[in-house]
């Protein structure tokens, strides 16, 4: 099938293209930017005047289904709702059902995955075996079976030693370590960002102390065993300057955030709302803001979804009982380039976070739409003037504290392996 | 602040949380319980103002004393009333309580008294309940109990009568003590000079000052020239999350005694939710002293909760009229 996209903005990050560009897709790989190739008659063309164009989302954090009775959603059902937000790859954290703790797992979601036919997913192996953080995972055969990195998923490993001796282990198979920091025992009896809020309600509080201890000394760590390691979902302000000082020395890391650290605070919880229960925890006012600069900064480069999708039920109980997470799929574009429109972010910047740069953190070649790139594309309204409702997710889980947000920017079409899998009815 | 526990034209329909409620209010539940505090003095202790109604007391916490006042309080208006006492185990997740809610609602109760030992299960139950039920807060989790601090405003105004020039210390557990929040929401909306919390950083929430308090850790300087001392219980189980290191020191360094007592005025009264921990928080000789008030609290307790019983089941038919 023979693919034309004209008169659209295409913005490429990795190849610093921010212009008015056709496109031209055959078998699945773009064939030409610009001019039309001689004799290429298109099947079919898109009309992107007044759209952006740019590579597909690349999103490194999503669970798309785990062990409990709160969780409808499967591979099928959560990789399509992915599509449905411009997403055409995703990372499986390992706390999956079962736990990717061994190559027969991933080939079980391979299969899984094939099978769906909607967007691309790699997986990232248990760092520990069960995610117990006491045995070592087998890494090789999960580096072999396709894992792109290792993680212990939200279990902190407590024992020093043993997080050692995964890093070194880690680093000798140049395997990736994804890190979601806090310490176990400051956050044990919270279910909030201890402060104001916290106070007011009568709720456990988290500090962020809780994330800069277990920062700290997994920075040391990754100092001492020269691992590549990269840290999901920061809360806190503090952590940025830790975060920032550890790259100027030349420690091999990075970071990401997700779109609800970056709109919303511990002020959202406002009467004990369960929708906005996170862990990390919505942390300050301030915090947010430092988020936002950090971005702006490039000291975070990666944004990802940290989708947890819930049936109505995980959200239905008093505060603590409820289960954290939000469905974050379908609402991962508007909310990131929400923080374009005031142009403090440029546009470009905040799509690479989404595409070249995850693309980097994973070390595979996507992300961008260069001659001859596979052809996963997402299509954006910049105008859409639409309105979040999570009651209309394609994902299982419908929670989402931004129920009746107005997005300006939203996904029009998603091209995966250059046909159309996505467009807005 | 919850939107939930007034009607559109200002009345009370649940009682959650003092957040949010206007002094005007509070003064209202203050009077009402002057009125009904009269009934217990009676050789016949009933009014018929709630007769038909069905109040089922729902806790699925233990408590006596509470559980106790609000039964009373519910069979001096006349109301029937249930006691369910729920073992939380059974119950710990939230379809369940709504199951149990929903069942109980369905045997005609017009209002549930919760205690709940999770901040915010009174808030979620209001959200929950059919529009003709009224939900009143007997304490969830850290987060209020908004009778028990009615009852102690109510307290305070017949001893000391006017707010403003009060200074009010409440001493001991603040980060665990529902109590203390619902006792510093209605001191500050009724004008109070100032409150003083006093304890130890570990029992006291973080950013302590955002909730309008002075915050003391020592008591001789905290209780200097205070009208008003209010000591809070110091569960037991606190030293298991090393919070303080034993009871005997939490006694020598923020326990009442006589010699502690006399940095407050002379004529200061000493109050206590209860149940006390005699040689923990409060001395003795102060909780049976002549300035300890502790036991009048609990007999208010009855006409407080009347009040607050027959407004918010008042609302409804206020509404009715409206609705008509």
């Amino acid at each position: 099938m023979k693919l034309s996209i004209i008169n659209g903005h295409l913005i490429d990050p990795s190849n610093q293209i921010n212009a008015k560009q056709n496109l031209y897709i055959d078998q699945g790989r773009i064939v030409s930017i610009g001019r039309q190739p001689e004799g290429f008659t298109s099947d079919h063309s898109i009309n992107a005047s007044n759209l952006v164009i740019c590579p597909g989302l690349i999103d490194l954090s999503a669970r798309l289904r785990e062990r409990g009775q709160h969780n409808t959603a499967s591979i099928a059902s959560e990789t399509k709702a992915a599509i449905k937000g411009g997403i055409t790859t995703l990372c499986i954290a390992p706390d999956h059902d079962p736990i990717i703790d061994s190559p027969a797992t991933v080939d079980l979601i391979e299969g899984q995955v094939t099978r769906a036919g909607q967007a691309n997913v790699h997986t990232i192996g248990a760092l520990t075996q069960g995610l117990q953080g006491e045995l070592l995972s087998e890494m090789l055969a999960l580096k072999q079976a396709g894992c792109l990195g290792l993680s212990n998923g939200p279990k902190t490993i407590k024992n020093t030693l043993i997080l050692r001796r995964a890093m070194e282990y880690a680093a000798t198979l140049d395997l990736t370590l994804f890190i979601k920091a806090s310490d176990p025992w400051l956050q044990a009896q919270g279910c909030i960002h201890e402060g104001v809020v916290s106070s007011r309600l009568g709720l456990g509080g988290i500090p962020e102390a809780a994330e800069t201890i277990a920062i700290a000394r997994d920075l040391s760590l990754i100092e001492q065993t020269g691992v590549n390691a990269h840290f999901h979902s920061i809360s806190s302000g503090k952590t940025i300057n830790m975060i920032k000082d550890a790259q100027n020395r030349g420690l091999p890391i990075t970071a990401d955030v997700s779109p609800y650290h970056l709109h919303l605070t511990e002020h959202d919880i406002g009467n004990y709302d369960s929708q906005s229960h996170v862990i990390p925890p919505l942390r300050s006012t301030r915090d947010r803001e430092q988020l936002q600069q950090a971005v702006k900064d490039g000291i975070i480069t990666v944004i990802s979804s940290h989708h947890r999708p819930l049936d109505n039920d995980a959200k239905l109980g008093p505060f603590a009982e409820t289960e954290p997470g939000i469905s974050g799929l379908e609402s991962l574009l508007s909310l990131t380039l929400k923080l374009a429109q005031g142009e403090e972010l440029p546009l470009q910047q905040a799509i690479a976070c989404l595409t070249q740069n995850p693309a980097q953190v994973l070390g595979i070649d996507a992300g961008h739409l260069s001659l001859g790139a596979k052809a996963d594309i997402c299509i954006i309204d910049p105008k859409a003037d639409s309105e979040c409702q999570p009651e209309n997710f394609i994902s299982a889980g419908k929670n989402s504290p931004f129920d009746g947000w107005h997005f300006d920017y939203d996904v029009a079409y998603t091209l995966l392996n250059g046909q159309i899998a996505y467009q807005k009815g | 602040m919850s939107r939930h526990q007034l009607t559109e034209s200002g009345q009370l329909k649940h009682f959650l949380t003092i957040e949010g409620l206007k002094r005007d209010l509070l003064t209202d539940i203050m009077d009402r319980a002057e009125q009904f505090s009269s009934i217990s003095g009676r050789q016949v202790k009933k009014v018929p103002l709630l007769r038909g109604k069905t109040i089922m007391n729902l806790f699925f916490e233990n408590s006596t004393r509470t559980r106790t006042t609000f039964e009373l309080a519910a069979k001096r208006l006349s109301a029937d009333v249930m006691n369910l006492n729920i073992n939380t185990s059974a119950t710990s997740k939230g379809e369940s309580l709504l199951d149990t809610l929903h069942n109980l609602q369905a045997m005609h109760t017009d209002m549930f008294v919760v205690r709940h030992n999770q901040s915010g299960a009174a808030e979620f139950i209001a959200q929950h309940v059919a529009p003709h039920v009224s939900v009143i807060n007997a304490g969830d989790g850290c987060h209020a109990h908004p009778t028990q601090a009615m009852l102690d405003m109510f307290t305070i105004r017949r001893h000391k009568g006017h707010f403003p020039d009060l200074r009010v210390a409440i001493v001991g557990d603040i980060l665990h003590s529902r109590v203390a929040r619902s006792q510093i929401q209605a001191l500050s909306t009724l004008g109070v000079g100032e409150i003083r919390v006093i304890g130890p950083k570990t029992l006291l929430p973080a950013d302590s000052q955002t909730l309008g308090v002075h915050v003391y850790h020592n008591m001789a300087a905290g209780l200097k020239d205070v009208d008003v001392i209010i000591t809070l219980r110091l569960q037991f189980e606190r030293m298991q999350g090393a919070l303080i290191p034993s009871a005997q020191e939490y006694f020598a360094n923020y326990g009442l005694t006589e010699d502690k007592l006399k940095f407050a005025k002379p004529d200061a009264i000493v109050m206590h939710p209860g149940p006390i921990n005699r040689g923990v928080e409060i001395a003795s000789a102060v909780a049976d002293g002549p300035q300890s008030v502790i036991l009048e609290q609990v007999t208010h307790g009855i006409a407080v909760r009347m009040a607050v019983m027959s407004m918010t089941l008042g609302s409804h038919s206020e509404q009715q009229e409206v609705n008509a």
